[in-house]
């Protein structure tokens, strides 16, 4: 087994009612599992929720995470998707005020360089919409920070992931 | 027909085929305790205190192998039940917990008397639901049942609330229950259980390690079968001891922290360790890099998550321990070596270095449990914790249908009285006694109420040292001998921190000769081994009243071997002297 660290990435089906968010956050938690990302919506099936979840740990910790998942009641099925070739991304908002016409100009560039859509402004501010992978949206985000640090605020969504139909490799 | 939630509830612990309930009315319970008004379908039992009341009810669960079922009211008399739903959640205990709840609309709303009890019960049970609509109340309680019982068996917490309790629905309760989330493992992978048999057969140093899950799953007759076949030497631990007689010529004893030599000694020797129903806790397994270090290992256990967790195995077996040991009985091939030499070894060596407690004449923790292994053949034991349970899992013998009862994994003290009544409310028929420690008794001593309405018969038998002794016995041999409160005789007025027994010591609270007799009950104080039979002998009279014995036992007796914390289990403590004693 490899007992380094390791980013995982788990797609779990989970029964639609209340309280199920808290427990599997709560068995996170409560068994020191660190964990990265985890968001939660509804399915195609008004009764089934699923939740994609990311974090870091060791081949060890990872399968007794996914055994304790399982053993849940209130799960129906494990996927494990860290080796899978899956589609991922994360919505990543960034609101950026008291700007001069030039820094506005800039950011226009800069978003059509980067991809990001900018989906509301008025004289002095803007709102920056990035839907990327993880990693990306930390590169976008260290950039505007880089400048804007001290007047912006940056709000993430956390992962989303569903198996591709095509690809075969990650 | 439409009828009351209170009266599905009523019809579904009929159709369930509960025989007791333990129940504590309240506010928001009062109306289901209206409905249970006149039933005599089952016997509600009113305890004094609702952790009396989860413990009893899992005392029920364990000697009777049926599913214990709890009432409360909402707000305290839920938070009461923590304790005993962690208890029973560790040991695997099947329990249905309802508790009352304030009305849907109320909730949140920090009512009187509300708590979100299921959000407080959802790391430490198997399962915990708030009914919201009427329509579901039938099927949740179904399932409740269906989810404690099957699997790895668990508490379940059912929140009740009020409006539900009142509003009128269907009477019917479903027969069938089907959950797309919970398929409790069925079945054994023959291929993996075939494979393990030939590395039993195949073995030359072969061991079994049975665990609690072969108790639960009342895997005893199934284990006894493949031994039959052959020959290989059991070890247990706390949980599964019992799982084969205690005299059983394959026997060896416990392992773990207060293990005998001989088991700690085979599990360190085996080449393979064929394992059943165990977690590998630490208390078992000692240091880890060090356990069953020439051995392979093959794990059966119906937890998929225990395997692998603690001690990586060779083979993982994801089953019931009954039925892979039925399987195992079946498929076993005749060893390929004998046996006798390694048995004879480990038998030898389980004769050299027994447990063993030589009081120099005075009463020991040893004596009084040789009594109770003298007197009964079959006998239901419960424990506290502490020194009583460890002393009462070295020393006592489970032969015939005896049972040992016990909080091995939370170590819940206060849980022996309880798990006493609710044993022998379970199993009439039964001898039943407690064997408890002077500081674990009183934290449910308020029991002794329950038992005596309950007429029923069992002996209370508390070691008292008047210390907590265990911790004592810890901080004796790893703390410089500082007594840091655990003498229950202290008082204010003995000023400075104390280190030692004195034979000034104030008297201890309370008397429990005189307890006993505020019950109603006959108590018995017993300071010289020579009077213990007559003591039991007095409290077999009493048939219809618990009667309560005191042992006077050296108030530094300590529990040996011992494997210190972290420790291999090659490194055993077996004698332990304080300075100038």
């Amino acid at each position: 087994m490899d007992s380094t660290l390791k980013k995982r990435w788990i797609s779990l089906y989970v029964e639609n009612d209340v309280g199920v968010l808290a427990k599997i956050s709560g068995l996170f938690s409560g068994k020191s599992y660190n964990l990265k990302s985890l968001t939660v919506g509804e399915t195609e099936d008004p009764t089934v929720s699923r939740m994609t979840i990311s974090l870091t740990g060791d081949d060890k910790t990872f399968e007794q995470i996914k055994k304790q998942l399982n053993r849940s009641v209130e799960v129906i099925k494990v996927l494990d998707f860290t080796d899978l070739p899956i589609h991922k991304k994360e919505i990543l908002f960034i609101k950026i005020h008291s700007l001069k016409k030039d820094e506005t100009e800039e950011i226009f560039r800069s978003a059509a360089v980067f991809g990001v859509k900018v989906t509301d402004y008025d004289k002095a501010s803007v709102i920056l919409e990035s839907v990327n992978t993880e990693s990306e949206n930390d590169d976008i985000l260290k950039y505007y920070k880089k400048y804007y640090l001290s007047r912006m605020e940056a709000v993430r969504g956390g992962s989303v992931a569903i198996e591709s139909v095509s690809k075969s490799e990650r | 027909m439409k009828i009351k939630g209170t009266q599905l509830f009523v019809k579904a612990l009929k159709e369930e085929g509960v025989d007791t309930l333990f129940a504590y009315p309240g506010g928001m319970a009062i109306d289901i305790f209206d409905a249970l008004y006149g039933e005599t379908a089952f016997n509600v039992v009113l305890p004094r205190h609702e952790q009396g009341l989860v413990h009893a009810a899992d005392g029920y669960a364990r000697a009777t192998g049926k599913t214990g079922v709890c009432l409360v009211t909402s707000g305290p008399g839920a938070t009461n039940l923590v304790t005993g739903i962690a208890t029973a959640n560790f040991d695997s205990v099947p329990l249905v917990c309802f508790t009352g709840q304030v009305p849907t609309n109320l909730i949140g709303n920090d009512a009187f008397q509300e708590v979100d009890i299921v959000g407080i019960c959802r790391s430490i049970c198997k399962y915990a639901v708030t009914v919201r609509r009427r329509e579901d109340l039938g099927r949740i309680i179904k399932e409740a049942f269906y989810i404690a019982r099957t699997g790895k068996p668990g508490p379940v917490v059912v929140d009740f609330p009020k409006d539900i309790q009142l509003a009128l629905g269907s009477d019917e309760y479903p027969e069938e229950v089907s959950m797309r989330s919970y398929k409790p493992s069925a079945g054994v992978h023959m291929g993996q259980l075939k494979k393990a048999a030939e590395m039993l057969a195949g073995a030359k140093r072969p061991l079994f390690l049975i665990g609690g899950g072969v108790n639960i799953s009342r895997g005893g007759a199934a284990l006894l079968s493949v031994l039959e076949k052959n020959k290989v030497p059991v070890i247990t631990t706390i949980m599964g001891k019992g799982a084969i007689p205690t005299d059983h010529p394959l026997y060896i004893g416990n392992i773990g922290m207060h293990g005998n030599a001989a088991s700690n000694t085979a599990v360190s020797e085996c080449d393979l360790l064929f394992s059943v129903g165990t977690r590998f806790n630490d208390r078992i397994t000692g240091k880890i890099s060090e356990f069953a270090k020439n051995a392979k290992i093959v794990h059966v256990d119906i937890d998929a998550a225990s395997i692998s967790r603690n001690i990586v195995v060779d083979v993982p077996i994801v089953a019931d321990a009954r039925e892979a040991l039925e399987k195992l009985a079946e498929i076993l091939p005749p060893a390929r070596h004998d046996p006798t030499e390694w048995i004879a070894g480990l038998k030898k060596l389980k004769e050299e270095k027994p447990i063993v407690q030589d009081g120099g004449g005075a009463l020991t923790p040893k004596d009084v449990i040789d009594e109770i292994n003298r007197r009964y053949r079959d006998v239901i034991v419960t424990t506290d914790v502490g020194q009583n349970q460890l002393w009462t899992t070295q020393f006592l013998e489970l032969k015939g249908k005896s049972r040992l009862i016990t909080s091995g994994g939370l170590g819940t003290m206060g849980y022996g009285l309880p798990a006493a009544i609710g044993a022998k409310l379970g199993c009439p028929d039964m001898p039943v006694v407690c064997v408890s420690g002077d500081g674990g008794v009183q934290m449910n001593i308020q029991e002794l109420a329950t038992a005596v309405c309950q007429e029923i018969p069992l002996t209370l038998c508390i070691l008292n040292n008047s210390y907590l002794g265990n911790v004592r016995q810890w901080q004796e041999m790893f703390f410089g001998g500082k007594y840091a409160c655990t003498c229950l005789r202290k008082r204010k007025s003995c000023g400075a921190w104390c280190s030692s027994p004195h034979t000034e010591c104030p008297p201890y609270i309370p008397d429990f000769v005189r307890l006993a007799e505020s019950y109603g009950l006959e108590g018995i104080r017993v300071t010289d081994r020579r009077d213990i039979a007559a003591a039991f002998d007095r409290a077999e009279k009493n048939t219809k009243a618990p009667t309560v014995i005191e042992f006077i036992i050296d108030r530094e007796s300590n529990v040996l071997p011992i494997v210190p914390g972290g420790n291999a289990l090659s490194e055993m403590v077996t004698e332990f002297k304080k300075e100038g004693k």
